[in-house]
């Protein structure tokens, strides 16, 4: 067994872009079990918190420490865009891509993406050009890809953003499914019934700071700051 | 008038009659430029997704440096290129000096600019819808070139189509180091020029209408071997 990547511990990260602060100061452990959701208005840092976690956003100030080195902790780790980024390729060939990138031989790795993409629902689809797959089609090619080689921790931003019902329940039903694998899972989202369907914790962001940690019952029963329990009861935050 | 509806009459019969000196002109036309264009595409198509995906000091200036070279022009390349493989020059002991390589070396100079230019540009733009999906699954650098290259294949291949044509059609620098000796390496092009300064009209007309159908004919093939303006293009 090889050392877990977790904690993941941020301290007084800053995440800054032509001078200007996006996020931070952010002191924020993500521990090893859960599925921490992050809200919060629109522009309040969520997405650059989760970039900044994941290394795609450079850091500014501060530290970002997973429990390995950087190195080490990189492949480990996969992400799920807001709008999915398709590949040019065959579905079966998008899910394959991340297996071939680890030097698994093409046609093992095909087979193991056909597995996959039966499971998530895309079986029919394997030699279907991707870019032409529906919206949730699209979004559940992105999660089999990044679950494919079972990270330890997943990000995902905002995934259900466009989706419809049907869509939803079958993205939160393999998230489930992936936590009591033993993914962590860490998600924006704007959907307040999918943070209370999914979440064990949430980190409430406002102002590109973290205004708000807390289990997921207390902070949707008793939030104590204002802004959250004004962002919970639907109000418009700013 | 009358050298045109001659060109075209010569023409037909030159290909119909498959006159063993048009072929062999013919396939040295091709041998020589579609080397080159594989050659070119070899080094071309790898640097420009380099340039895309690499940031570094002079990135501007080397872009434009390529930008501008594709207007290099090809009496000066194939001047160079003589010179450096004439007797005296510092190539000169390899013996290459007109023959096939040498017009191939010239084309290739000419070329490869084209290709790195117009690949730069399609990939840049491939880059950036792929770049955090790239950067997030932690590719290196050689992997990120491949994917970009393979996924942009159809696009790129206008970029190698453009170097096709313009080398099939070139004509200054493969005169100065081929040199047009028959049998040899003498070209389509350079046979026009020669039936041409020659007086024989009608005929240079005949070679060119093979030149030009010749160049169609190779477009139109790979564009429907590579099913680009089909369902399902990207």
């Amino acid at each position: 067994m090889t050392h877990s990547i977790l904690p993941l511990t941020l301290d007084g990260a800053i995440a800054r872009v032509r001078g200007k602060t996006l996020v931070g100061p952010v002191d924020l452990q993500i521990g090893e079990t859960g599925l921490t959701i992050v809200m919060g208005p629109n522009g309040s840092g969520k997405t650059t918190l989760l970039r900044l976690m994941h290394g795609l956003q450079r850091v500014s100030g501060g530290r970002v420490e997973w429990a390995v080195p950087d190195g080490m902790a990189r492949g480990r780790q996969s992400y799920v865009f807001q709008s999915p980024i398709m590949m040019r390729r065959k579905v079966v060939d998008n899910i394959a891509y991340p297996l071939i990138l680890h030097g698994v031989p093409r046609r093992q790795a095909r087979s193991t993406a056909a597995e996959w993409a039966a499971r998530f629902g895309l079986g029919d689809a394997l030699d279907r050009p991707a870019p032409y797959l529906s919206g949730g089609e699209k979004q559940k090619l992105a999660l089999a890809r990044a679950l494919i080689r079972q990270p330890e921790i997943l990000f995902l931003d905002e995934p259900c953003a466009n989706l419809d019902g049907r869509a939803i329940r079958e993205i939160e039903t393999i998230l489930q499914q992936a936590q009591a694998d033993g993914t962590r899972i860490v998600m924006a989202t704007h959907d307040m019934g999918q943070a209370r369907r999914l979440a064990t914790d949430v980190v409430f962001m406002y102002g590109g700071k973290v205004h708000e940690t807390a289990p997921a019952p207390d902070f949707f029963k008793q939030p104590t700051t204002a802004e959250a329990r004004a962002f919970i009861n639907g109000d418009i935050v700013e | 008038m009358n050298d045109i509806a001659q060109g075209t009459i010569d023409a037909f019969r030159l290909i119909f009659t498959l006159d063993p000196d048009l072929l062999e002109v013919v396939g040295l036309s091709l041998r020589v430029t579609v080397t080159a264009v594989l050659i070119a595409s070899l080094i071309g198509l790898p640097l420009g997704a380099w340039l895309v995906i690499n940031r570094f000091r002079f990135r501007r200036q080397t872009i434009a440096v390529l930008n501008a070279l594709m207007g290099l022009p090809p009496v000066v390349v194939g001047l160079f290129v003589y010179m450096m493989l004439s007797r005296s020059g510092p190539f000169g002991v390899f013996g290459l000096l007109f023959t096939p390589t040498a017009m191939i070396i010239a084309q290739v100079i000419i070329i490869t600019p084209l290709i790195a230019s117009i690949s730069h540009q399609t990939i840049r733009d491939l880059w950036a819808e792929y770049h955090d999906l790239l950067i997030s699954l932690n590719t290196s650098r050689w992997q990120r070139i491949t994917a970009l290259l393979w996924d942009g294949r159809r696009a790129l291949l206008t970029a190698m189509l453009a170097g096709f044509g313009r080398a099939i059609g070139e004509v200054g620098a493969i005169m100065i180091v081929g040199g047009n000796i028959d049998h040899s390496t003498r070209v389509l092009t350079t046979s026009i020029a020669l039936e041409t300064g020659k007086g024989n009209f009608a005929f240079a007309m005949g070679l060119g209408f093979v030149l030009i159908t010749l160049a169609v004919t190779i477009n139109l093939l790979m564009h429907s071997l590579s099913r680009t303006e089909r369902a399902s293009v990207w």
